[in-house]
């Protein structure tokens, strides 16, 4: 299973703050991932348009490309920080 | 020291904390991020901030790392508040102890840099207008261009 977590605006606009996706060919990395969220029609669609600067972490880690995922990851997706 | 926490702090504690962190510490610098209380011409009611708990310690844990391997610092002390907060209330707190000040300063200035701009937290106003996230800052991300070239 791969954990997905959604955080700020990116957790408001699909509605849910994390998830359990099964994990198969469609969704072995992130790339993939990205494609899938996009074909869960709205409002992922919306969300995860290409319009919509989201950053993604897997396991705590910033990830700036494409990269693996493996059982048991965990990938958080949010909006550019804030913070400060 | 590194906390992210919903409780306030005392700045003046911390700053104690840092003069007793080595007998070689000539300077201490420390910075304090606060609440304004308008965001552009919208008065602000209160702030939430919102984080990636765990990536939230490890990308901070990561910019302290960087900021001592740069520079002769002895102590870093960085505290973030997370949760309800309110104008004038106190956000963040980064503190340096050093020999001398420059490496102090740069140290305090590069961990700001690079918080704003990594660590994974998120500001959300309540406005008198209604509520809105902030949004990311050019001049933030513009500002960590000159850790290039020190």
């Amino acid at each position: 299973m791969l954990k997905v977590c959604y955080f700020a605006k990116v957790r408001e606009g699909v509605g849910i703050d994390e998830e359990l996706l099964v994990m198969s060919e469609v969704i072995n990395d992130t790339d993939r991932l990205l494609d899938y969220m996009r074909s869960r029609g709205k409002p992922w669609n919306q969300v995860f348009s290409q319009g919509n600067k989201i950053l993604l972490a897997v396991n705590h880690e910033l990830s700036n490309t494409c990269r693996g995922l493996e059982d048991g990851d965990e990938v958080g997706f949010f909006p550019p920080v804030t913070g400060g | 020291m590194i906390k992210v926490q919903h409780d306030d702090f005392d700045a003046g504690n911390e700053i104690a904390e840092l003069r007793g962190s080595g007998v070689q510490v000539g300077a201490i610098v420390s910075f304090v991020g606060t609440v304004r209380e308008f965001s552009g011409n919208d008065k602000l009611v209160s702030m939430t901030l919102e984080h990636y708990p765990i990536m939230t310690q490890k990308s901070l844990e990561k910019i302290v790392k960087q900021a001592k391997s740069r520079w002769d610092v002895h102590e870093v002390r960085l505290i973030h508040r997370v949760g309800c907060l309110f104008p004038a209330d106190q956000i963040v707190f980064v503190g340096v102890s050093s020999m001398h000040r420059g490496q102090a300063f740069m140290a305090c200035e590069f961990v700001m840099d690079f918080l704003k701009t990594s660590a994974p937290l998120w500001k959300k106003e309540c406005l008198e207008s209604g509520s809105k996230w902030v949004d990311e800052r050019e001049g933030d991300i513009a500002a960590l261009s000159r850790w290039e070239q020190v």
